[in-house]
């Protein structure tokens, strides 16, 4: 029975992408930890690093994709394929809790407190607490959350409907309904980020200096690129559409992508909902 | 299928012959076979393990008598020149975040679930391999590139000196404006690595053990250690994405001008606290929960007895790993958090002792009426009973929020997370590695060696760590270099604890050298008729890809 494979599971043969992704990822590291110390070629590592794990992530999928054609993509690991991802998108949404603690802890417990030596001290009552004592902080101008925000609302709610047209299109065999779908959604996720660094740009309060603008900024930069990296992924699944890729009956790349989306804009909705219009409420509106 | 592709772009070959292994580069640096990288863990941790052990030795030989001996002659070797009495306090520093980092991240978690995780869960549920073979090797090398990064770290300046001497639990603000080299830059992002490297891991073990059991083990028919890992994968996917977040917000303050833990800004450094926690608790649940599961598949194997309660020893798990999420504020009692707040986290924390309970109690049930044969995995099997439920009662004590306003930071606490986890998690990984090593390797590991080793390491660790209760109690803080001289006693005989230990590690290397060298060859189920799991039914190692006809569970 040597040799004899009497499953449908998926055993592999050996691959130098793990290896090469991972001294990526060391490189990268090391290169940026020069670069944020100013030491020289630390820019130039820390591409080289990034390079090498773009690399790693273009070949690694190259083969997953020659995998599923060649039929290695049975039920069962299809399956498996699902159940990833939807644990990758639930560790993902643990990363955005820490976020949004932050954001509450800043936003429900605002204390005016400082470190003497290594224990807090309160500043209650002393000169230039009073403005840590409200939030957003006293003197803090917020963007209008129903101005570009609400529009971005409306545009990532919108990308959520055209990519379920995509998917239906795909599962009716309408290929073309299929690439019009993602075309229209893949528009609405640029628009959005355009509009993103369009407001980042106009924003009246600094990413350092005070912990507003920190958080606000880390919270909505993280959801920002996790926009980018879901657009990258429609534009993978566009390209792949106009390869003759996916049936009707199998086309779990697209899927995973579509959730990927779905999980982006409920990240988006919360951080409407609690950074821009509850987070921001009764401050002075730039 | 008998031919191997010659094309890699030609997918349809990639079934192996059973015993057709790849070269050695393929098959060591390129795996995706789960028993290989296993052993890779395996030998990683050992290897971290032995630094790390070694780094505890050099504190143990510093706090041997009050004063500073070594540390400045230590630190000025790493220096290259004379160091100033406040670097060799850094040193000192360095030296317990070192320690720290390499025995959580770097020794217990890849020999634990990395190790006998990958080896066991896939061979226990009957399963040819994992359910993502390739993300299985990025695990390990992610984790392998950590460890180089956190190594580098102390080679590069820090606080007042070389390395990153913060703590494993990296508190701002001492991690952020408190230390402004890169060391503390590449100790994070050590971390990161090792967290994507967990997080990979841990979806791999979810769906490997939700899709590939074998026809009929239906999930109460799993053995107990799966269960275990099962649990523990869903801790680590859910814990450790809040500490990549908590670090990162470590990273942009020390780096971008943020704001997350500098009070003057409105920050908080006690939220660095919160998340670190948040995620630090069920971390400590990672480490010991596989170690149940071994204890349990080692007590029934030499009871020659089914476990006791199977379904209560199961759901304890879960109960420990639910509850697990939600009692992390009692590590910050002194943190300045309210009545109310101590309250609940103590109840709450106290709650986890039910379950915990349950397990201690049906592992003794389980032996109470067996045919015992008191082989060395059992007895460190009850030596890990013994010293986790010391460390367990401890826990208790220290759960009580008034009465850790006084134990705080002081060598109770050293005292209390050593018996869980140096006597707790290291004790389970010995049993697992005398259980399984016949095992994995073909080769018997020696009884008599086996049982000098437990009580060389059961003596030595006791010595070594039972007085630090005594020093704690009578106030001794940890993480300082020295002491007044009302300590030294206790501290002495710790130290002496260690060289008791040292030995006991010194056997265990001869040990497996024997089994290399002169070991009997191991049978398929060299433990006999109690040893039911599906490994036992395999040969000793067994075939390069097991179960190519799927087992059938009754």
């Amino acid at each position: 029975m040597a040799g004899a494979k009497n499953h449908d599971y998926h055993i592999l043969p050996p691959s130098i992408w793990p290896l090469i992704g991972s001294f990526g990822a060391l490189t990268m590291f090391g290169g940026l930890v020069l670069w944020m110390h100013k030491t020289a070629y630390g820019p130039l590592i820390f591409g080289l690093g990034l390079l090498a794990i773009l690399f790693t992530f273009y070949s690694w999928w190259v083969d997953v994709v020659a995998e599923a054609h060649a039929g290695d993509h049975t039920p069962v690991v299809s399956l498996h394929l699902r159940y990833g991802m939807i644990l990758f998108i639930a560790s993902e949404v643990m990363f955005f809790v820490g976020w949004f603690w932050a954001w509450f802890d800043f936003s429900l417990f605002p204390a005016p407190i400082q470190v003497v030596e290594g224990a807090t001290e309160s500043l209650f009552g002393q000169e230039g607490a009073a403005a840590l004592l409200q939030w957003p902080p006293k003197g803090v101008e917020v963007l209008a959350a129903n101005k570009l925000p609400l529009l971005n609302t409306l545009i990532l709610l919108c990308s959520g409907t055209t990519v379920t047209w995509a998917h239906h299109s795909l599962i009716h065999g309408d290929r073309d309904g299929l690439k019009k779908g993602l075309w229209l959604t893949i528009i609405l996720g640029v628009l959005f980020t355009s509009l993103q660094a369009l407001e980042y740009a106009e924003a009246p309060f600094a990413f350092g200096g005070l912990n507003y603008g920190t958080t606000f900024f880390m919270a909505t930069g993280f959801h920002g690129f996790h926009v980018l990296v879901g657009t990258i992924f429609l534009i993978v699944c566009l390209i792949r559409s106009y390869k003759g890729h996916f049936t009707p009956q199998q086309h779990f790349g697209f899927e995973a992508a579509a959730w990927y989306w779905h999980f982006v804009d409920v990240v988006w909705l919360f951080l409407f909902v609690v950074v821009y219009v509850w987070g921001g409420w009764g401050a002075p509106v730039h | 299928m008998t031919t191997i592709a010659a094309n890699p772009a030609d997918f349809h070959g990639s079934a192996h012959d059973a015993d057709h292994k790849p070269a050695f580069f393929a098959r060591w640096f390129m795996s995706t076979n789960h028993k290989d990288i296993g052993t890779l863990y395996l030998i990683f941790a050992i290897f971290a393990g032995v630094i790390g052990g070694a780094i505890s030795g050099l504190m143990r030989w510093e706090l041997a008598e009050p004063g500073i001996q070594h540390l400045t002659s230590w630190a000025s070797m790493m220096k290259g020149s004379g160091a100033t009495l406040d670097e060799a306090y850094h040193m000192w520093n360095v030296l317990i975040t070192a320690h720290g980092l390499i025995m959580v991240f770097f020794m217990v978690m890849p020999a634990i679930i990395g190790g006998f995780g990958n080896w066991f869960v896939p061979l226990m549920i009957g399963a040819p391999d994992m359910a993502f073979p390739r993300m299985n090797n990025i695990s390990f090398w992610l984790t392998a590139v950590a460890f180089i990064m956190l190594l580098g770290s102390s080679f590069v300046p820090g606080g007042t000196g070389l390395g990153a001497g913060t703590g494993w639990t990296v508190y701002a603000p001492l991690s952020t404006s408190g230390s402004v080299g890169p060391a503390v830059d590449m100790a994070i992002f050590s971390l990161h690595m090792a967290g994507a490297a967990s997080i990979l891991g841990a979806i791999n073990f979810i769906t490997t053990i939700f899709n590939m059991r074998a026809p009929g083990m239906t999930l109460h028919k799993m053995p107990l250690f799966v269960w275990s890992v099962l649990v523990t994968a869903f801790l680590l996917l859910l814990a450790l994405p809040v500490l990549a977040a908590a670090i990162t917000m470590l990273l942009v303050d020390r780096n971008f001008g943020g704001a997350f833990f500098d009070a003057a800004a409105g920050g908080d450094p006690v939220l660095y606290q919160h998340l670190f926690w948040f995620f630090g608790h069920p971390e400590v649940y990672i480490m010991i929960l596989p170690g149940f599961g071994i204890i349990s598949q080692i007590v029934a194997t030499f009871s020659r007895k089914p476990v006791f309660g199977y379904l209560g020893m199961a759901y304890a798990m879960v109960a420990i790993g639910v509850v697990g999420f939600v009692v992390w504020a009692h590590h910050m009692f002194t943190s300045g958090m309210t009545v109310d707040m101590k309250l609940y986290f103590t109840a709450a924390t106290m709650l986890i002792a039910v379950p915990t309970g349950i397990k201690i109690f049906s592992w003794i049930a389980t032996m109470w009426g067996g045919s015992v044969s008191f082989k060395t995995p059992l007895v460190w099997a009850m030596g890990f009973i013994f010293m986790f439920t010391v460390g367990g009662v401890t826990g208790i004590v220290l759960a009580n929020g008034g009465l850790d306003d006084n134990l705080h930071d002081t060598y109770y606490v050293v005292a209390h997370f050593h018996y869980v986890l140096s006597l707790g998690a290291v004790f389970a990984l010995f049993a697992g590695f005398y259980y399984w090593f016949g095992k994995m390797s073909g080769k018997m590991l020696s009884e008599a060696l086996g049982h000098l080793h437990f009580w060389l390491f059961f003596i030595g660790v006791n010595v070594l760590f039972f007085p630090m209760h005594f020093l704690g109690n009578s106030g001794m803080p940890r993480r300082y270099p020295d002491y007044p001289e009302a300590f030294a006693y206790w501290n002495e005989v710790a130290s002496f604890g260690y060289l008791i230990m040292l030995a006991g590690v010194i056997v265990f290397f001869i040990n497996v050298a024997y089994a290399y060298l002169a070991g009997r060859r191991a049978e398929g189920n060299y433990w006999g008729e109690g040893a039911t799991t599906l490994e036992w039914t395999l040969s000793s190692p067994p075939p390069f890809h097991q179960f190519e006809t799927l087992p059938v569970i009754k």
